[in-house]
């Protein structure tokens, strides 16, 4: 006991005083947090437009008038040519092109209906299908607008039937997305520290010739192993609580259910990913091939993790995989917590997948550990 | 002369990495308190055969035994009982002197007393007052060899294994280093070295000799020099891994 | 010199390990972003309280189940329910329909149709909402064919370089320079530092080889395996998922080498910072890649980020070698029309190699 003891202040000893890794301990989460956090968004706002005008009537001109009224579009340029408005797209100055074109009122009133033209880009798939709902959305209500002006001028004339829809929101009622995206990121960012200090960690004192001396001492393998993975258990769930504080300080985001449940739930977590880290140590001789190796994994772990894109729409075999994420299910359960409220009782599925985890992955690390050749 | 017992004996020892046999089925025992040269060149199978010694490494085949326990089931046994000091020294660099030996003392099993002695003797006989609370970065070579050595003994250990402990060091530390490794075999320790300057190979009261695996030569160093007929261990050395009399 | 640049090969492919996770993991990724990730909402998990049960709300259903976006669940009895199912996480979406649907509708008295979406994840939320929306539109423009459709306006929409819409356009030129940062930045400056670290370096400056050949045969083998490694995503880009290359070949090249060099003055110059391994990794991981990965456009839309981030982007080199692929791979423009993109690319480079350069001179003298 005392001799973990001794090997915790070794290494709490070598952490702090590495002067370069304590500002990215300390400063880099905390600013990637809040920047990450910021710039973490699928919304799709100031859509680039660029309107050609061939009619010039005064429905053409309510109609554009319409789209620059709209908080998603920012007007970029106007001309009458078409050839001009893709010269423009070509050259990225805007990304959707409104086209009304000539005698639009005029085959409105005599034939009851006319054409309105929008190309867009559609490099970013995604986002075009959504500019498109945008566009299409601003179209209709115009269309709406006319019909009911009509309607009121006419009489008699049919009231074509509709739906009221309304759409609601719930736990997020302005969709904010840094409500979702925070909790997520906070993640990912202990998860780094974890899995790359902890691996490097214990591959440097192979590079440096450290750990043979260890080796030959009487120091047992649990020892060594516990010394080397609590520190990084304490930094991680320090980590996470003073990201915790900057969400709510800075976010305003609270945790709608027990704060008490987050970190039991990080505490399992973090011991999964240490493994993970210490797995990888045990298969690399050089701090750079287990760097490279616990990149692979995470840059693997955070795509799949339902972070940036929903599991969901994920084809079979990719689910799959997904089961065997950790980031996954510690995503899923953040949201849920934090922003849902969930209690223990919800998240004892992804706990206990988790915990099955932590003692396979330590497990094995263990067990692949030599102290002899 | 008292009697004496072997501390450590070796029995057909052998260990193979895949078709390569590093360490040929070499037999010798060491006797205690006395100072073994384990000698030979380079990639001759000394630092792998030290490696099983110190139980880091199991043999392919053989029997050793080594301060009293069995190197396959004991391992954990010998290494309380052995200190050991690598060839690149392996104290931490990012930790200070004081810390090291605490770490290390501690390891061991020392309580903070006994730890806190040992460092004021420690730091008087090697003269480290003033560099005592300093990262063991800031020391010159010299002065890191003798600390590591210092603290392989921390734990009065009955043998300490030295795997090439001068290597890139001037000849007057050298000098310095090996009148304290005289100073631990008198108070009873048996000090195991290997290394591959020859002119060191004079201080040992025996030395064996390793080539390619096996041990081609195992006595003191005036009596090899009669047997083979040369004024130095370098000679010895020479003739033995050429397998042929030097020409004088 | 020459012997001096196959030893930093020698390193290079002696590690294995590193290799294949060089070489492997563009082509993994390439393949995760084409085949499993995607931003678009597929088979979400729905419920329905249908108080109307009649033949509008039937419809409405079938409509929205026969699509591959939502997938029905099961069928709630009240409002109490809703929030407990969104709770246990599964169900994303709760369709209402109000008593007697069908009647409302066909009076025109405002038939209403309620889409309560679970907005923790804000981005699904608002597509699946658009989606079910779109149905139920779908469906009452159906029912109006039957009444002559009055003053319609019709949007044509044309979608422009990317018809199938199709995600993998997107991720692979945000792939691709996210590889060559972390071979070319990463991979240099942790080689420098290792030599530091090791002590060699010192005796390769006090050799006849002047500093600028030391960083220079450094650096040679990583501007190969960078060259290699866009070539192979490239190559994947095409045959795998049929991403046009509209542009001219020799202009991809010539801008691909322009962005390797100036990731590696990067690299060089984090090294230039950076005393170990590790302070190098940690750097090149924490201060280039994820910021990188974040504000470059690569995945997020930079228009969409608050100000003072969109000019944070223009920082950062990967933004305009991303604009610069869009453009020459699927845009097919030329050369001329990136002239702002390359100056600033080449400018960034400048910058860096001057003041690593400034460094080292520091620290010989």
């Amino acid at each position: 006991m005392k001799i973990i003891v001794h090997i915790l202040r070794k290494e709490f000893r070598q952490i702090f005083r590495n002067r370069a890794m304590l500002p990215i301990l300390f400063v880099m989460p905390v600013v990637q947090l809040l920047i990450l956090s910021f710039a973490a968004t699928f919304e799709v706002r100031n859509i680039q437009l660029h309107i050609v005008d061939s009619d010039q009537s005064s429905y053409s001109r309510e109609l554009a008038g319409k789209f620059l009224a709209s908080d998603h579009f920012k007007l970029t340029g106007v001309s009458f040519s078409d050839k001009i408005a893709r010269d423009e797209m070509q050259r990225s100055n805007t990304d959707v092109i409104l086209h009304i074109p000539g005698h639009f009122e005029r085959d409105l009133i005599k034939q009851n209906n006319a054409k309105v033209l929008l190309a867009i880009n559609a490099i970013d798939g995604a986002a075009a299908a959504v500019e498109s709902v945008y566009a299409s959305a601003i179209i209709q209500d115009f269309n709406q607008g006319i019909r009911i002006q009509r309607a009121h001028e006419s009489e008699g004339a049919v009231r074509p039937a509709a739906f009221s829809i309304t759409q609601s929101f719930w736990f997020n009622p302005e969709l904010d997305y840094k409500t979702y995206m925070v909790p997520g990121i906070l993640v990912l960012l202990v998860t780094m520290i974890a899995i790359f200090l902890a691996g490097m960690n214990i591959v440097r004192e192979k590079e440096i010739g450290t750990l043979e001396q260890i080796n030959v001492t009487p120091i047992k393998k649990y020892q060594f192993i516990i010394g080397k993975l609590l520190p990084f258990w304490l930094l991680g769930m320090f980590e996470l609580g003073f990201g915790l504080m900057i969400c709510w300080f800075v976010f305003h985001i609270g945790i709608a259910g027990s704060i008490g449940v987050i970190f039991l739930f990080a505490g399992i977590y973090l011991l999964a990913v240490l493994g993970i880290g210490f797995f990888i140590s045990n298969f690399t001789n050089t701090q750079q091939q287990a760097m490279f190796l616990s990149w692979f994994f995470m840059v693997i772990f955070i795509l799949m993790s339902g972070l940036f894109t929903p599991v969901e729409s994920m084809p079979g075999w990719a689910k799959v995989i997904t089961e065997f994420n950790p980031v996954r299910y510690f995503v899923e359960v953040m949201r849920m917590v934090m922003l849902k409220g969930a209690g223990l009782q919800e998240i004892l599925p992804q706990l206990g997948k988790l915990l099955v985890y932590a003692l396979i992955m330590n497990g094995l690390a263990v067990a692949g550990y030599r102290k002899i050749a | 002369m008292i009697p004496n017992e072997p501390i450590i004996s070796v029995e057909n020892l052998t260990k193979r990495f895949g078709s390569f046999t590093a360490v040929n089925a070499i037999s010798f025992n060491v006797m205690k308190g006395e100072i073994f040269g384990f000698l030979g060149a380079n990639g001759a199978g000394k630092t792998t055969a030290m490696k099983i010694l110190i139980g880091i490494s199991r043999p392919t085949s053989g029997k050793a035994y080594v301060a009293g326990y069995d190197i396959y089931k004991d391992t954990e046994k010998i290494k309380k009982n052995i200190g050991y000091m690598s060839q690149r020294f392996s104290l931490y660099n990012d930790l200070t002197i004081r810390e090291n030996i605490e770490f290390f003392g501690g390891i061991y099993g020392l309580s903070a007393k006994t730890i806190r002695t040992k460092s004021e003797e420690l730091v008087e006989q090697l003269g480290l007052r003033d560099t005592f609370t300093l990262p063991v970065s800031s020391l010159p070579l010299g002065w890191k060899q003798k600390l590591a050595f210092s603290i392989a003994l921390l734990h009065d250990p009955k043998i300490v294994f030295l795997d090439e402990p001068t290597g890139g060091v001037d000849p007057v530390t050298r000098r310095m280093f090996w009148s304290m490794i005289y100073e631990a075999a008198h108070r009873g320790v048996t000090i195991f070295v290997t290394t591959h300057y020859m002119d060191e190979a004079e201080y040992c009261n025996r030395v064996s000799m390793m080539v390619d695996g096996k041990i081609e030569a195992l006595d003191t160093p005036s009596l090899l020099k009669e047997k083979y007929g040369a004024r130095s261990m370098d000679d010895v050395f020479l003739m033995l891994a050429r397998k042929q009399p030097l020409t004088t | 010199m020459k012997g001096f640049i196959i030893k930093e090969f020698y390193h290079i492919f002696r590690d294995k390990r590193s290799l294949v996770i060089l070489f492997g993991m563009p082509v993994v990724q390439i393949l995760l972003f084409g085949f499993a990730i995607t931003n678009e909402i597929r088979n979400v998990d729905i419920a329905i309280l249908d108080k109307a049960h009649d033949k509008s709300s039937t419809l409405i259903t079938q409509k929205m189940l026969s699509s591959d976006h939502f997938v029905l669940q099961g069928y709630l009895e009240s409002e109490e329910e809703i929030e407990s199912i969104f709770r246990k996480g599964k169900i994303k979406a709760v369709i209402v329909f109000e008593p007697d649907l069908h009647q409302k509708l066909m009076t025109s008295n405002l038939a209403a149709i309620q889409i309560i979406a679970d907005a923790t994840e804000p981005n699904t939320a608002n597509t699946i909402s658009n989606y079910a929306t779109t149905i139920i539109r779908d469906y009452q423009n159906g029912v109006n064919r039957t009444v002559p459709a009055e003053w319609q306006i019709i949007p044509e929409v044309r979608m422009v370089y990317n018809p199938e819409l199709k995600g993998v356009f997107m991720f692979i030129p945000g792939t691709m320079t996210v590889i060559l940062m972390l071979v070319s930045a990463m991979m240099t400056s942790i080689s420098i530092a290792r030599e530091k670290e090791a002590g060699t370096m010192e005796i390769l400056l006090v050799s006849p080889l002047k500093p600028v050949q030391v960083v220079a045969g450094k650096v040679l083998p990583y501007i190969l395996l960078s060259s290699i490694n866009a070539a192979v995503i490239l190559l994947l880009g095409y045959f795998v998922f049929k991403m046009p290359m509209e542009g001219s070949l020799l202009s991809l090249s010539l801008a691909t080498l322009l962005f390797i060099i100036t990731t590696l003055s990067l690299g060089i110059f984090i090294s230039t910072i950076a005393h170990t391994q590790q302070t190098a990794m940690m750097l090149s991981l924490m201060g280039l890649m994820l910021p990188t990965i974040m504000l470059s456009g690569f995945v997020f839309p930079v228009d969409s980020m608050p100000v003072p981030l969109r000019i944070l982007s223009n920082i950062i080199p990967a933004k305009w070698f991303i604009l610069i692929l869009k453009g020459l791979l699927l845009k097919g423009v030329s050369m001329a029309y990136l002239w702002k993109e390359i100056l600033i690319l080449a400018g960034m480079t400048l910058v860096l190699i001057g003041l690593s350069v400034k460094k080292y001179a520091i620290r010989l003298t």
